[in-house]
């Protein structure tokens, strides 16, 4: 049996005194596209920045490769080899949207011309060539998610965090998105982990789903089985009541 | 030496840190509300003195009677600064707002040094060299009515603050700016107001400073670095942090100035100020902002 | 040679060619008086370019810069002085003990997560605490000064920096072109970059790999290099310093005033505001005294004025302005448009 690339195990974070999140086990399997779903202030967010080492658990570990990677600093998961996304987009805003990518990639080479090839390419591939000398600061919101896309894809991670980035654009965007990512995923093989609300995505590309409520696991399961599990109806329509 | 001199020059020290006190009130009065940190904040300062030094060799009004008609300058001062100058620029980077508030300590300390020189004036009251006597301490009569006025305008302060409809309004808009936006605040006129209160204790401050030492402008950069020190130790915003690093700063000078030399005491407080951003960078009484 | 100028817009070498040129033939063709003028024009636009690497690029803002200044030029003009070693090899000693100053405050500041208002404070706070120590501090003459010998100051003893201002002029329009050359350099490699991310937003930055704690470090100690190297030059220049004019927060803002009214994030923004403001500065000192009025401080007051004219309005700078007009590629500075 194959070590899953990335597990988390009992992961557990508190904010003074307050259990954020407590106790949430996941493993995602290389080569897949897994989400992490449930209403917001579920603690979602809170887990990929455990597992994106901006802070530190409180309890439990992150395990990447078979490799323990809790506790490192943000750019040591990076250089491990995880990407990440900001739920609110990070842009480097008075760079150019090819300079915001070519960081990125630097990751994998020092030379800075061989980035920027590989950024140019990374960016045709999202359909941002033709804003490529534009400053970030002057994109449209979707075009800045994308750029957040592309600028993790950048530094060649194996396993790609994304937190929301269909949120607010239109269907067909949102359809543009998942294809691009299931072609990704088809052709190179990377592993994603995405947190999102916009079911539709969910659906389509996900082959399992962990449901979070109030920092715990609630459910876990194909996005069929999941929809269709009463706890977790019990829990978005919570929220909608509320 | 003996204990009674220490205990007199600690003393001493401690009334003159209650004015640093007030100084230092202001500035993190500004910042706690606007989050713009007013680099021009000893420039203000020595120019209260100034008002306070004219004043008294014109009219020979004594500092302390002074106090009010320029803390109330200061306040107009500040009022107008933050409408005209320091308003856009709440919403800029840091560094530009710090620039601004450069340019505006630049542009006062030379406006003082043009017209005042660079010689040391000062402000010599009747009661300047009388003291009281309690048991075996001799409190210098000045300082005393300095440091018991400074404590009178910060508790006048934080009651305003605690109490009032307006303090209330300030307070909401440094606990929840956006929350204060909602509920229709007019945010523009509390920042104005809240930049007068700081400047009005730096006024205040400034005009019962200048009887306890001599007046140059050189003196303003000193006392901007001082009220940093001041409000960086007792933790940016806190306002009972204010008046804690201010009696700290204030006793600290006067001890090292008796142990070392007193050319060497502001060695003391910038040594104290590294260590406590080395190793508690929000300050002895500030929350940590993550 | 590639990494230098490969992508410059011609016209831009062009113009850079012809602004050095003038500058190399000026000592032949100005009076002393003038090129003195220039020579401390240079100076500023030599240490604006190494602060404005530290803020302009790096994003972080030191008002103690004067600091490493101090520190090379003490420790230079101390060798030189009581050891007779050549400056050309105390320069190296001073930039060693700048770059361990500035290795210190950034460590203590980065390590802990200080930034923005507080990382300017600890600045200043270190370089007022090290003019006060070197206010008592014996060997170097403490408040009383430290002087240089002076020299017959006709021959040019290049060796020791011992020599007529036309020498010192040549020295500092090197430095202040080379400088240039290096940040320009330094800029187009992975740690302009990683500089420009952090800058930009270090959580970003991070997210994407970056150690920002060791780029910002990297950022200070070569800072600090190159003020240092300016303050050996100034200590030679001048033959004696003293703490307060050293190590003085007046010669912090005096420093950063060319790179912030130039453009700070521009690579001849420094260079271009000192070449705006000392002249003006000089121009208003000499029109003042032909008046007959001496008054201290109208300098100042002058730069005060311009300083919050530029933040107001153009918090970028002149050269971003100047640089679209004359049609020069954006690609000669770190953010555009």
């Amino acid at each position: 049996m194959s070590v899953p690339l990335l597990k988390i195990d009992q992961l557990a974070k508190s904010f003074k005194g307050l259990r954020a999140v407590d106790g949430v086990s996941i493993e995602v399997p290389e080569g897949k596209i897994y989400a992490l779903i449930g209403p917001n202030g579920a603690g979602k967010t809170t887990i990929f920045n455990m597992i994106a080492g901006v802070f530190a658990p409180t309890e439990g570990q992150v395990l990447f490769g078979g490799q323990d990677i809790t506790g490192l600093r943000p750019d040591q998961v990076c250089q491990a080899g995880i990407g990440r996304t900001f739920q609110v987009v990070k842009p480097f805003n008075d760079l150019s949207v090819l300079d915001n990518v070519l960081v990125g990639a630097l990751r994998k080479t020092p030379h800075v011309d061989e980035a920027r090839e590989a950024a140019s390419t990374i960016l045709k591939q999202l359909g941002l060539d033709g804003k490529s000398q534009q400053m970030a600061t002057n994109l449209t919101l979707p075009e800045r998610k994308r750029l957040e896309v592309a600028r993790a894809l950048a530094t060649g991670p194996q396993l790609l965090l994304l937190d929301e980035v269909m949120a607010g654009l239109r269907p067909t965007e949102t359809d543009e998105m998942v294809t691009f990512f299931r072609n990704l995923n088809k052709e190179t093989g990377i592993t994603i982990l995405l947190i999102e609300h916009v079911m539709r995505a969910v659906m389509a590309l996900s082959e399992r789903v962990y449901v979070v409520n109030y920092g715990q696991l609630l459910s876990q399961g194909t996005p069929d089985e999941v929809v269709n599990d009463q706890a977790v109806l019990d829990c978005y329509l919570g929220e909608d009541a509320f | 030496m003996t204990w009674d001199t220490i205990a007199n020059i600690m003393i001493g020290g401690v009334l003159t840190g209650l004015v640093y006190a007030l100084m230092a009130l202001g500035l993190s009065v500004i910042f706690g509300v606007i989050k713009v940190v007013n680099f021009a904040h000893g420039e203000m300062m020595a120019l209260a003195m100034y008002a306070a030094f004219v004043i008294f060799s014109t009219y020979g009004l004594d500092p302390l009677l002074a106090t009010p008609i320029i803390a109330g300058g200061l306040f107009l001062i500040g009022y107008i600064m933050q409408r005209a100058l320091v308003a856009p620029f709440v919403t800029r980077p840091e560094h530009e707002q710090f620039i601004l508030l450069l340019a505006v300590a630049i542009l006062l300390v030379n406006g003082l040094l043009l017209i005042f020189g660079p010689d040391a004036q000062s402000v010599m009251v009747e009661y300047g060299f009388d003291s009281f006597e309690v048991g075996p301490l001799i409190l210098d009569k000045v300082k005393v009515y300095a440091a018991a006025a400074s404590i009178a305008v910060a508790l006048s302060l934080l009651l305003f603050f605690k109490y009032t409809r307006t303090g209330k309004a300030i307070r909401a808009c440094s606990d929840n700016l956006r929350g204060a936006q909602v509920v229709g605040l007019n945010i523009k006129n509390l920042y104005a107001l809240t930049f007068g209160l700081g400047a009005a204790c730096v006024g205040a401050a400034g005009c019962l400073l200048s009887m306890l030492v001599d007046i140059t402008p050189m003196l303003a950069p000193e006392l901007t670095l001082l009220a940093f020190i001041i409000v960086i130790i007792g933790g940016l915003g806190s306002l009972s942090g204010a008046l804690l690093g201010g009696v700290l700063i204030g006793a600290s000078e006067a001890l090292a100035g008796l142990l070392i030399t007193p050319s060497m005491k502001s060695l003391f407080s910038f040594g104290l100020l590294i260590l406590v951003l080395a190793i508690r960078p929000q300050g002895l009484l500030g929350k940590r902002s993550s | 040679m590639e990494r230098i100028f490969g992508g410059v817009p011609k016209r831009a070498l062009g113009l850079l060619g012809l602004m050095i040129a003038s500058l190399i033939i000026a000592p032949a063709i100005v009076n002393a008086y003038v090129l003195s003028v220039i020579l401390i024009t240079l100076y500023f636009a030599y240490v604006g370019q190494a602060w404005n690497l530290m803020m302009g690029y790096a994003g972080q803002l030191s008002l103690g810069h004067t600091l490493y200044v101090g520190l090379g030029a003490y420790t230079s003009a101390a060798l030189f002085v009581h050891f007779g070693i050549s400056p050309l090899i105390g320069l190296f000693v001073g930039m060693a003990i700048a770059v361990a100053a500035g290795a210190l405050i950034g460590s203590m500041a980065f390590r802990f997560g200080i930034g923005g208002v507080y990382f300017a404070l600890l600045t200043i706070a270190f370089a007022e605490f090290t003019r006060i120590l070197f206010e008592h501090f014996d060997w170097v003459g403490a408040m009383g000064g430290f002087f240089l010998p002076v020299e017959n100051r006709d021959s040019s003893d290049f060796l020791n920096l011992r020599g007529g201002p036309v020498m010192f002029y040549y020295v500092i329009l090197f430095l202040c072109f080379a400088a240039l050359g290096v940040n320009q350099w330094l800029l187009r490699s992975r740690l302009g970059y990683y500089w420009m991310a952090i800058r930009e937003d270090q959580e970003a930055a991070q997210a994407v790999g970056i150690n920002t704690f060791r780029y910002k470090m990297i950022a200070v100690m070569i800072s600090a290099a190159m003020t240092a190297l300016g303050g050996v030059f100034i200590a030679f220049y001048y033959n004696n310093l003293f703490p307060a004019d050293a190590f003085g927060m007046h010669r912090s803002i005096e420093l950063i005033l060319a790179p912030i009214i130039g453009g700070m994030g521009t690579l001849f923004g420094p260079i271009l505001g000192a070449f705006i403001l000392t002249p003006l500065g000089e121009g208003l000192t000499i029109l003042m005294e032909s008046m007959g009025v001496k008054a201290a401080g109208v300098k100042q007051l002058f730069y005060g004025v311009i300083l919050l004219v530029i933040i107001r309005f153009v918090p970028g700078g002149v050269w971003p302005l100047i640089s679209k007009k004359l049609g020069i590629d954006k690609r000669m500075k770190g953010k555009s448009e």
